[in-house]
């Protein structure tokens, strides 16, 4: 499905987005800041549980800022590709023009997906980035461990992606949802933590509701040459169900975008 | 006014549904406390964590302000004007929009809590009236203050076009310093000293501790909203009076 055709059109989006965000430079500077500001937040929410000595059950210092660090990374990522996109099919749901994407001979899925890319996360990915080099240097961490962490962490981006969009999708019922994705991101801040230091209620709910165990606590499993082989299977099996769902639905959904307009 | 924005609220009741789920944020840091709790050495146990963040969880729920998004909005795409020729400052019609909100998301904030409570039926608790009513007006106070500091950097609008920035550094500090993530007794003494001269715990934390019935320096938290209000209202004059003087100079 991703001929080099796709490829070709997702090199032009992004070239453009670019260049028009990059007009603001002042603004990388801020996003910068602020992304560095969230980040001294984070450690120091996750010093407040370790400064005591306490620890999330199995989970060093070092260990729990691979979490984190993934999931700052996880964090750029939806600001760079996936909030900036999925916030446009909501307003072109409300202003009518998602017509021309549904006439362009590409999969409008693809195009609602990718159309555009902003630089404002990627602070974000390098400190994130950072934070698990440190994490990983601290641990003694060497090429295989990342590696080893590198599927399930694909698997994760793309589990997150599914969600999104199908949140998306749902703008074409209820036609003001900037809510939704606030929703989901309140849900997602829960993956700044290994998911055993929940109660188990929340951890039942964060595994099997809210797949946030899955984006940043198996990864950092992985990487630690921890992770349960069934675990790894059921983070690409996930990936694969929710992104095979949000095709389908998005489908659905469009069946009844048409027949509201037309 | 005030009814025509709840009627106008009501009927976004499916997305009202998903603000109020937006605030959870409390709520995950709860479940974090409360298993620390169980085992580590914290000085508070975990029932009275509960407490706390269910307060928190309410607390930011009466005090959620989006001013800025609005007021950038108008100001970016020049509707500000027409506004201004109405014999009300405008700010009034955001504010009461922001206190309608309210009302209209408190049925579903409560039974968010309620479910909580289920899940920890030992955490049920009822204010004492003497703190409720405190509570009350801390909550008020906090919900003016937040929205007096917000439209403040919403005057920005009219030099940059992107105030928003300002605002979402602002809430960072305002996310870990005001006590959402923990309640200020478990942070460093150094940290919690300094934290205490920032406008930040008066807003989360002070009113929290009050709902809960652990009252923490209740003159002391009145004295400091005031201060910090007084000296964000009169910033905020001074920069919408330059504002203006600006905004009409783009020729609107």
């Amino acid at each position: 499905m991703m001929g080099p055709r796709y490829l070709r059109v997702l090199g032009l989006f992004w070239g453009t987005a670019l260049a028009a965000e990059l007009e603001y430079r002042a603004n990388f500077v801020i996003a910068a800041l602020t992304s560095l500001g969230g980040l001294a937040g984070s450690l120091f929410g996750l010093f407040l549980f370790y400064r005591t000595g306490y620890q999330f059950q199995g989970w060093s210092w070092e260990q729990a800022l691979l979490v984190l660090g993934l999931f700052t990374l996880l964090q750029g990522f939806s600001a760079t590709v996936l909030i900036p996109n999925l916030n446009k099919i909501v307003t072109q749901v409300q202003q009518g023009t998602l017509d021309f994407v549904l006439l362009k001979p590409i999969s409008s899925q693809f195009w609602l997906s990718t159309r555009t890319v902003s630089p404002w996360g990627l602070p974000d990915v390098i400190f994130g980035l950072v934070v698990i080099g440190y994490g990983g240097h601290r641990l003694n961490l060497d090429w295989s461990n990342y590696l080893l962490a590198l599927p399930s962490l694909i698997f994760g981006a793309i589990s997150l992606y599914s969600l999104w969009f199908m949140l998306g999708a749902t703008s074409i019922w209820f036609v003001k949802i900037y809510n939704v994705t606030e929703v989901l991101r309140g849900l997602l801040e829960a993956g700044r933590f290994p998911v055993v230091a929940y109660p188990v209620g929340y951890r039942i709910f964060f595994t099997f509701v809210i797949p946030v165990a899955f984006l940043t606590t198996v990864p950092a499993e992985a990487m630690l040459g921890q992770a349960r082989l069934v675990w790894l299977l059921s983070s690409g099996l996930l990936a694969g169900i929710l992104l095979l769902a949000s095709h389908h639905f998005w489908r659905f959904a469009l069946r009844f975008y048409t027949s509201a307009s037309s | 006014m005030l009814s025509v924005y709840y009627a106008y609220m009501v009927e976004y009741r499916a997305e009202l549904l998903f603000w109020v789920l937006s605030g959870t944020f409390p709520l995950i840091l709860m479940g974090l406390w409360a298993e620390a709790a169980q085992s580590g050495q914290f000085s508070l146990d975990p029932r009275e964590l509960v407490q706390y963040f269910l307060a928190v969880f309410l607390v930011r729920q009466f005090t959620v302000v989006w001013v800025i998004w609005e007021f950038e909005r108008e100001v970016v795409e020049g509707k500000l004007s027409p506004y201004l020729l109405q014999p009300i400052d405008p700010v009034w019609r955001h504010f009461f929009s922001h206190v309608a909100e309210r009302f209209a998301r408190l049925p579903f904030a409560l039974v968010l809590i309620g479910v909580f409570l289920l899940l920890y039926p030992q955490a049920a608790w009822f204010p004492k009236p003497a703190n409720l009513l405190l509570a009350a007006v801390a909550i008020g106070m906090a919900f003016a203050l937040r929205f007096l500091m917000q439209y403040t950097f919403a005057l920005m609008a009219f030099w940059t076009e992107r105030a928003t920035a300002l605002e979402q550094f602002w809430f960072l500090l305002y996310t870990f310093l005001s006590g959402m993530v923990a309640p200020l007794a478990l942070f460093p003494e150094t940290v919690r000293a300094i934290v205490l001269w920032t406008p930040f715990p008066y807003l989360i934390y002070f009113p929290a501790s009050l709902l809960v019935n652990r009252p923490d320096h209740v003159a002391q938290g009145f004295l400091a909203m005031a201060l910090w209000g007084g000296l964000f209202f009169a910033v905020n004059r001074w920069l919408w009076r330059q504002g203006l003087r600006q905004y009409s100079g783009m020729g609107a």
